[in-house]
């Protein structure tokens, strides 16, 4: 067997193999796993529904989210932003990540309580609105995490796009905005595909986030997963949890992938993985 | 070809175009005729390329006016002048077919044209540049070659008053370079079309262009058909750019009646017709064209070593060496050949010419 092959088995599919195995087993009474054979854990799914129904609401959400606040910021840095001051711009989209998600989801806990954006709020005579532990908090920190992994996709399919198809586009007579959205936007896609895909994928798995945010009442099938195995100790169940997550995940992307290579002319830089 | 009442199908007014301190085109005065091909020939950096941005309306002139058929369209953006280019390296759009490469200006159109009326004329065009049937293929899968012909092809399907020309062949190699040239010129003449050329490649422009417009240091230096260009160039710089020549410095002695002399070093005396401005006493060049020398073993001319010669089919090139002018070519036809025979590296003889065949030019 070659290495690289015994290798992926050993880190790659021995794991999943285990989980699977788990899932049909039961809860040993001290907790853990004991050896069996049922379905009881996956027909008890439903009872973490709620789970799978914020992620699966928040998590494209949060994508498209991304999505649109990051294509203007990598537009802006990859064609109209002065070149002396692209690099500086672009260690700014990346400075966040040095100090650790922890931390910025503190930060976001304070800006979002009750001594936060809240009283600012207030004393302006605005309301006093709640926005620590609601969908706004916990897309507010999602948005606010993933963003340069969107953008950076985005930048470098726009600066890679070469600036004399858009000349070309205006000598044939299309208004700027008109070669935005025959030029540069179907040769940034591939850009688009791959920051969809990277932020997308990253969510579904999310607990930190909503963890810190969203305070227990929002919670990612993550969260659910992090209390089966480590607060109930119900690792049979917490097994079926995640299985149930990779055939989620499996589906959706790959109905994406479909789509995307519709979309993009069968062309095969689209994909990622 | 157009008379003078005529209005020009384009001109440049005193267009100047500035960077900041630098001037990349200085004062422009050029007016384009209905339908000729004409060429702006000169190396890079001489600002032809920028003479025909402006046309094309990527650049704004700092100053002066661009006028196309008579009207002002300085303000006019690119997208709304009925002028299309051929791009350097054809800037063909990668995400699209070669169709819709080439219905791309027509769909572009308000109110936009039906789609049978767009696809018949990408067929025609198809047909025009030889690509029959090659609509649905993708950029990638064309050749150099065919990418250019899709390049013109999708300029020309929009039936532009001008269709402007960069450096076309730059990319192609020599003998497809070729073929391209003759179809570029036919097509030329069965469309009607006013072309624009740039190149820096003499010999292109020779073989294609109606007029030349020879340009250097941002400034246009002489505008005429290859054979006024070849024949009565205005300096030394012209005389240089299109085809061979050898070049004498000396003074001048004499100018009287369309005919001027030259004192060389050694005492060599040059007499042929004067350019604008020559004047006795300045110091001047003469030009003679390799073909107008000839070479022989008899007692007139001066006396020369040949250092090397390449036989070259019909003609002989000989490059030959006189201890007062230095190296210079001559060429030799077959027919003198037969007459004076063959002359072999390190053989002496005499050089002659004409006299009256030499250009007298202001050295610059």
């Amino acid at each position: 067997m070659a290495p690289a092959t015994a290798w992926l088995l050993a880190m790659l599919v021995l794991p999943l193999v285990v989980v699977v195995v788990f899932s049909f087993g039961e809860r040993a009474a001290a907790g853990g796993y004991s050896a069996a054979f049922t379905f009881e854990n996956f027909a008890n799914l439903g009872t973490r529904w709620a789970a799978f129904q914020n992620t699966l609401m928040l998590a494209p959400a949060g994508t498209i989210l991304c999505l649109l606040i990051a294509y203007p910021l990598a537009y802006y840095l990859a064609i109209k932003a002065d070149a002396r001051w692209r690099t500086l711009l672009l260690i700014l989209v990346i400075v966040p990540f040095w100090t650790s998600i922890l931390i910025r989801s503190y930060a976001w806990i304070y800006l979002l309580g009750g001594q936060g954006i809240p009283k600012l709020l207030s004393t302006f005579g605005l309301g006093n609105p709640r926005l620590i532990n609601t969908p706004f908090a916990v897309l507010t920190g999602i948005v606010y995490g993933y963003l340069p992994l969107m953008v950076f996709p985005i930048y470098v399919s726009l600066e890679r796009l070469d600036k004399r198809l858009l000349e070309a586009s205006a000598d044939l007579g299309s208004p700027p905005w008109r070669s935005f959205l025959q030029v540069t936007l179907p040769l940034s896609m591939p850009g688009v595909a791959t920051g969809c895909m990277l932020v997308f994928i990253l969510l579904m798995g999310e607990f930190l986030i909503p963890a810190m945010l969203g305070g227990g009442k929002v919670f990612f099938v993550g969260n659910a997963l992090v209390d089966l195995f480590l607060q109930s100790r119900n690792w049979p169940f917490g097994a079926a949890v995640a299985v149930a997550l990779v055939v989620v995940m499996l589906v959706t992307v790959t109905l994406y992938m479909r789509l995307t290579r519709r979309w993009a002319g069968a062309r095969d830089e689209v994909a990622l993985m | 070809m157009a008379d003078g009442t005529e209005t020009p199908i384009a001109e440049l007014r005193a267009a100047t175009k500035r960077y900041g301190a630098v001037v990349a085109a200085r004062s422009l005065d050029l007016s384009i005729r209905r339908g000729e091909f004409l060429s702006f020939l000169g190396p890079s950096g001489c600002g032809k390329t920028t003479a025909l941005r402006m046309l094309a309306g990527f650049e704004v002139p700092t100053e002066g006016e661009i006028l196309l058929d008579g009207q002002r369209v300085n303000d006019l953006p690119p997208h709304r002048r009925p002028v299309n280019m051929v791009f350097q390296h054809y800037a063909l759009f990668p995400h699209l077919s070669v169709a819709d490469n080439i219905a791309y200006g027509l769909r572009q159109r308000r109110p936009r044209p039906p789609a049978a009326e767009v696809d018949s004329a990408v067929a025609k065009a198809l047909e025009t540049v030889r690509l029959p049937g090659f609509g649905p293929r993708r950029i990638w899968e064309m050749s150099g070659g065919q990418q250019q012909r899709v390049a013109l092809a999708r300029a020309i399907i929009n039936e532009p008053k001008l269709l402007l020309l960069d450096e076309p062949m730059a990319a192609l190699d020599k003998k497809l370079r070729h073929d391209m040239q003759i179809e570029l010129q036919t097509l030329q003449r069965t469309l009607g079309i006013t072309f624009i050329l740039v190149t820096h490649d003499q010999e292109e422009a020779l073989s294609m262009s109606d007029r030349i417009c020879i340009m250097r240091d941002g400034q246009i230096v002489q505008v005429g058909s290859p054979r006024d260009l070849y024949d009565r160039p205005k300096n030394r710089y012209v005389a240089d750019f299109v085809g061979k020549s050898n070049f004498f410095e000396g003074t001048v002695r004499a100018v009287e009646g369309g005919s001027a002399r030259l004192d060389c070093a050694g005492g060599i005396r040059v007499v042929g017709r004067p350019s604008e401005g020559v004047a006795t006493g300045q110091a001047a060049i003469a030009s003679l064209r390799p073909e107008q020398i000839s070479l022989t073993r008899g007692e007139d001319g001066i006396p020369v070593t040949v250092v090397n010669r390449i036989f070259l089919g019909e003609h002989t090139e000989y490059l030959v060496r006189n201890p007062d002018l230095g190296q210079f070519l001559v060429l030799s036809s077959r027919q003198a050949e037969a007459g004076e025979g063959n002359f072999e590296p390190g053989e002496t003889g005499r050089a002659r010419w004409r006299d009256g065949a030499a250009l007298i030019l202001k050295n610059d």
